[in-house]
């Protein structure tokens, strides 16, 4: 039965309709497997009668012939999802105890389609990590390991458990966030597939907020198909988020053709970046390489404000933390600090967040807190929106120039380890969003592809950015990519 | 721009977290690393850029204005750390 947990999405989906397996048998190979797996830190709440009681509800769809591609198929949730009635405390401690009384749109359409809840997944506290440190529940852990030696690695962030549930196949697929790479990084980290959709695909209403003008749920799944069947289950209208698209969500799976012949894939030269190992420009050229075989024209571009979007994303996530933050006073949920004799209402809010959010959230919230205060609020809030405003039109003229998809690295390194940098200042931890958090400031669709293994084998991505609302187009580029690379290799399990 | 421990200390406090005496060097010191690395905005030329609203072209919804939810007290009041009498509770904030 374990070989059941290997399969993809549209595998299991395949097996369930034709009657091969029931979605029952799955869901109990995973539970085992999860139970195996704790080592891994990747669930962080296990859901085991809800997983059963769904698949047992989707057993009975399927024999009746209503099956949507995702029923009876068993998922992972991030924690920053709301669940109703499961603990949802986006790995924070102020969200301690927290149980929703209502469903996140995203997750409740899964629901709806027949997917079976397994848990909910480790990540960085509120989303703001790259490499799932700064969880209330500790480290999620890589199933990829060094060839040489047992250190433990990050599996990414702030999708670290997402990311590592879905390489160590402790569910079919996973939901993940996205604000600045928060997909695509962890996914690269551990050899799958992420895709961040275009602002406005997926509904945010029900996940914890971070920075609501650049947040996206995505899926991240074994797969190029698999993400386009997740991604369709995910997407739609919702009139409870105000900056959800009206646009019809189209097939995304039936756009897989893995025809790319006379697409024009932009490769920008201020990716080049000084510092990047030699590996990751191999990586990419052999990607370069593989989509010109496939017939793709191959065009140099010029995105001239890319180095600016770290710098401008630093002012305005924390800027957006800060205000969505505030609600976290120990008043309406979650945790409340124990207070002294004769404490009011401002040393109950200042003892709860003091002890409620860990120290990398506090710093982002009063970061936030300084470029929106009086004085500063042109300096530095504006100005990183019009540098925004600027970043947006990099992209818009390559894409008027006929540009199709851009293909860059997704990481500026493989996985490292946990504990590697926490010496190092925070500037160095936000590097590694340096590919990806353009995508975020403009918008736009990006996902990221395993392509191929570096010296210490372990997994590397690239990244696919794509026009707005393409999201078909661009997984068909990603497909054609990932038919070429090939990329096969799964981590040995010593957990 | 260079961030004292006074300034720390007041930003800390328009957030509405506490931080000891004590720690308030070493955040200082976080606030200007992070502040450092955001200064190279200022090489941007962004004279007559507006600021982005929003990322996709896009107007604001509006919906009718009628009750579409509600009724829901015990709901909503279910995961306060302090509930009393159909109320959150909170310390005297008065005199």
């Amino acid at each position: 039965m374990t070989e059941l947990t290997k399969l993809t999405l549209a595998e299991a989906r395949d097996k369930l309709r034709a009657g091969d397996v029931t979605s029952v048998e799955l869901t109990e190979s995973f539970l085992k497997a999860i139970d195996d797996a704790d080592a891994l830190n990747a669930y962080v709440h296990k859901t085991p009668e809800i997983a059963l009681e769904r698949a047992k509800a989707a057993d009975a769809r399927i024999a009746e012939g209503d099956a949507p591609d995702m029923c009876g198929l068993p998922i992972g949730i991030k924690d920053l999802f709301c669940t109703k009635g499961v603990a949802s405390q986006a790995a924070s401690g102020i969200l301690e105890g927290f149980k929703p009384e209502y469903e996140s749109t995203v997750s409740q359409k899964l629901q709806d389609a027949g997917a079976v809840m397994l848990g909910k997944l480790n990540m960085d506290e509120f989303a703001m990590g790259s490499s799932n440190e700064t969880s209330v529940y500790g480290n999620a852990v890589n199933p990829w390991r060094r060839e040489d030696n047992d250190a433990a690695l990050t599996p990414g962030g702030s999708s670290g458990g997402s990311a590592a549930a879905v390489a160590a196949d402790l569910c079919l697929a996973a939901t993940g966030t996205d604000t600045g790479g928060s997909i695509r990084q962890p996914a690269a980290f551990t050899g799958i597939t992420g895709i961040k959709p275009t602002y406005g695909r997926c509904s945010r209403w029900g996940i914890v907020a971070f920075a609501s003008s650049l947040d996206q749920a995505g899926p991240m799944t074994k797969d190029v198909r698999d993400a386009a069947i997740m991604l369709e289950a995910m997407c739609g209208h919702d009139a409870k988020d105000s900056t959800s698209s009206e646009l019809a969500v189209p097939n995304f799976e039936a756009m897989l053709t893995g025809d790319i012949r006379g697409k024009k894939i932009g490769i920008p030269k201020e990716y080049r970046l000084d510092g990047v190992p030699a590996e990751i420009d191999k990586l990419w050229q052999d990607g370069i390489d593989m989509l010109k075989a496939a017939g793709a024209e191959i065009v140099d571009i010029s995105l001239p404000h890319t180095k600016y979007a770290l710098p401008a994303y630093y002012v305005i996530a924390p800027a957006e933390a800060s205000s969505n933050l505030a609600r976290y006073d120990g008043v309406r949920y979650g945790h409340r600090a124990t207070l002294a004799a004769g404490d009011g209402i401002t040393e109950m809010y200042e003892k709860t967040r003091a002890e409620g959010f860990g120290h990398e959230v506090q710093r982002r919230v009063m970061v936030g807190t300084y470029v929106l205060s009086a004085g500063f609020y042109d300096a530095y809030y504006n100005r990183a929106r019009r540098v925004r405003t600027l970043i947006k039109q990099d992209f818009e003229n390559v894409f008027a120039q006929g540009i199709d998809a851009i293909l860059t690295p997704a990481t500026p390194s493989a996985a490292f380890g946990l504990g590697e940098m926490s010496e190092a200042d925070p500037i160095q931890m936000y590097l590694n969003d340096v590919f990806t958090v353009t995508v975020n400031l403009a918008g736009l669709p990006g996902v990221s592809v395993p392509t191929g293994l570096d010296s210490q084998g372990l997994p590397l991505g690239l990244q696919l950015i794509g026009r707005p609302w393409e999201e078909g187009d661009l997984l068909n580029t990603a497909y054609a990519l990932e038919q070429a690379a090939g990329f096969v290799a799964k981590p040995g399990k010593w957990w | 721009m260079s961030i004292d421990e006074s300034t720390a200390a007041k930003v800390a406090k328009l957030a509405r977290i506490k931080v000891e005496e004590k720690d308030l060097p070493a955040l200082a010191q976080e606030f200007n690393a992070v502040l450092g690395f955001i200064e190279q905005l200022n090489e941007v030329d962004v004279e007559g850029v507006e600021p982005m609203v929003s990322v996709t072209p896009m107007r604001l919804k509006r919906r009718e204005d009628v009750i579409s939810d509600g009724d829901q007290q015990e709901k909503i009041l279910k995961n306060a750390p302090d509930a009393r009498e159909g109320f959150f509770a909170v310390p005297k904030v008065v005199e």
